[in-house]
């Protein structure tokens, strides 16, 4: 079995923000099939549509996973109403999650706004050889900097305003962290601008990219088209590729960032 | 208990629930699930000539009770779903319906008459898409063109042709009726309804393709009507779709006139919607004390 569906139990809501949530979900059938990188569908009961919600963090022992999500619409704000102890139905764990190097290499983490929570189970796998690059608009929307400090990563702060850590963007604090020491891989989920920009800054130091796209999905699985996002053919075309299928995570050279 | 096999134009499926194309890929996405093979049929994503890459994203919009899509027939092209695809799908024990689609009459005819060779137990001829610039639901609209384009591709077709029809038009009944005289063994409807979703903020359309195709629970009752009007003018078996989430939803639209349905966009809320309706019209059948699930068909008693 690679996926299933689970009705897990909330077991823990931490409100990290106005707007950003993280859920302790007891579902050890998913907890234990999980993967850095992948997601799950939780199913919104009003509404049609699942929301696809990456993987913040996943406990094979306990067999619990996290998702920390931003209320962005009706279906988010209908789970943030969930209380502890109310069920909730996840298919997961979906998706090709990121490929991990032997912890002792050195890993750049970038993550931008509600794009930092997918950076977690990496900075738990990589610990103190990962640096996690974060940017916010403002203080208050800064999450998960102790989660990341909890595994010994070393942390770079960023806001838009510079009312917490330095003023500016990730991508340039990016070009300092990969200036000042070698890295071998870089990661990275947020705005689609960010990304472009991360992979542009990896590529020019010669670092693998890898990074995790967003897209309004219907099915979850790759039977329906509905998430395809564009990428390149090895024969220099283009092709519209499914993200819930074939990614979420893809090499960032993969990525066709006009389409 | 009831025998759920029904017949429709010699195919047998061992129940009436079938997968609807464009949600269930080549049918074996959700075998992680379920087997395909606990359906009565699957209906494959629609298949083109040559491949095509479909519409840009955003392609998916919910709505209330429902959601938009501009998929726009993204497919790897015939001979690819011949060889990589069909072959798997043929090993479960499934009836099989090939969805074409195309640009041109001639596109239809030739993909139509790859799939059929290649076997599989029906083909559901797409003249309904609403996504697509050429093609797609512009056969599918008048009369002449739905005659004309049911036999052009009626003659190279080796298995029961079954017509897929749009809801966008004046009068359903008339178009079935057009598909019928062209030799068509059965009809499925609806495909989805032609709408679009606004970003208030942005003023933007939420989908890239602007408009898309209406599914879900806020069609049902306009599939059910279509499918009762369809099923007052032509003599050939009906597959109804449009909303169909639940068993009492598949009751109806057998009542309505439909030998079997199809379900869709509720796979993508529940993977299971086809499975608990199997089991529901199994139950609701056995209450009912019907020996045969098609006593359903058309047994509604209007007003």
């Amino acid at each position: 079995m690679r996926y299933c569906q689970e009705t897990g139990t909330l077991a823990r809501v931490d409100q990290l923000t106005d707007t950003v949530y993280s859920f302790t979900i007891e579902a050890p059938q998913i907890a234990s099939l999980a993967q850095c990188g992948q997601f799950v569908h939780v199913l919104c009961e009003p509404f049609m549509l699942r929301r696809p919600l990456s993987i913040a963090g996943f406990d094979k022992e306990a067999g619990t996973v996290r998702i920390v999500f931003e209320v962005r619409g009706k279906g988010t704000a209908w789970m943030a109403a969930l209380k502890e102890g109310d069920a909730i139905t996840l298919n997961g764990p979906l998706g090709h999650g990121f490929p991990l190097l032997d912890p002792d290499k050195k890993a750049v983490l970038v993550g931008g706004g509600i794009g930092t929570p997918p950076m977690m189970p990496i900075a738990r796998h990589y610990g103190q050889n990962a640096t996690a690059i974060s940017g916010f608009k403002t203080a208050s929307a800064v999450i998960l900097q102790e989660d990341f400090e909890a595994f010994g990563v070393r942390t770079v702060l960023c806001t838009d305003d510079g009312t917490a850590g330095q003023k500016g963007f990730t991508t340039d604090a990016l070009e300092t962290v990969l200036t000042e020491g070698a890295a071998d891989v870089v990661y990275t989920c947020g705005p689609k601008v960010m990304m472009k920009r991360v992979a542009a800054v990896a590529k020019a130091h010669g670092v693998p990219c890898y990074i995790s796209m967003e897209e309004r999905m219907g099915c979850g699985v790759g039977a329906c088209f509905g998430c395809a996002c564009k990428t390149k053919t090895k024969d220099g075309g283009t092709t519209m590729t499914r993200v819930c299928l074939n990614g979420p995570v893809f090499d960032a050279n993969e990525i066709d960032w006009e389409g | 208990m009831a025998d759920m096999r029904v017949n429709i134009a010699g195919v047998e499926f061992k129940n009436p629930v079938i997968a609807a194309s464009g949600t269930f890929g080549y049918g074996l996405e959700y075998n992680e699930f379920y087997p395909a093979s606990r359906l009565g049929g699957v209906v494959c994503k629609a298949v083109t000539l040559e491949e095509r890459l479909g519409n840009p994203g955003p392609r998916i919009a919910e709505t209330p009770a429902g959601m938009l899509n501009s998929v726009g027939l993204q497919n790897p092209g015939v001979d690819i779903f011949i060889k990589r695809y069909l072959p798997l799908l043929r090993r479960q024990d499934v009836a099989v319906i090939a969805n074409v689609a195309g640009h041109s009459l001639d596109d239809y005819v030739a993909t139509t008459a790859k799939v059929s060779d290649a076997g599989v137990d029906m083909v559901e001829l797409n003249i309904s898409c609403p996504n697509v610039k050429e093609g797609g639901m512009s056969f599918g609209t008048s009369c002449e063109s739905v005659e004309a384009i049911t036999a052009a591709v009626r003659a190279v077709c080796k298995c029961p042709l079954m017509v897929k029809l749009t809801p966008n038009v004046t009068s359903i009944a008339e178009i079935a009726k057009a598909a019928e005289a062209g030799g068509a063994d059965a009809v499925s409807l609806i495909n989805t309804i032609t709408g679009m979703r606004i970003d208030i903020r942005t003023r933007r359309p939420i989908l890239k393709n602007n408009i898309g195709g209406l599914s879900g629970p806020a069609v049902l009752p306009v599939a059910v009507r279509m499918v009762r009007d369809v099923y007052k003018a032509v003599s050939i078996p009906i597959i109804g779709m449009g909303g169909i989430s639940t068993e009492e939803d598949a009751v109806e639209m057998m009542l309505a006139g439909a030998a079997a349905v199809q379900v869709g966009s509720a796979t993508f809320h529940d993977p299971y919607a086809s499975i608990k309706i199997i089991e529901g019209l199994q139950a609701f059948a056995d209450s009912q004390r019907l020996s045969s699930i098609t006593e359903l068909t058309g047994a509604v008693q209007e007003w």
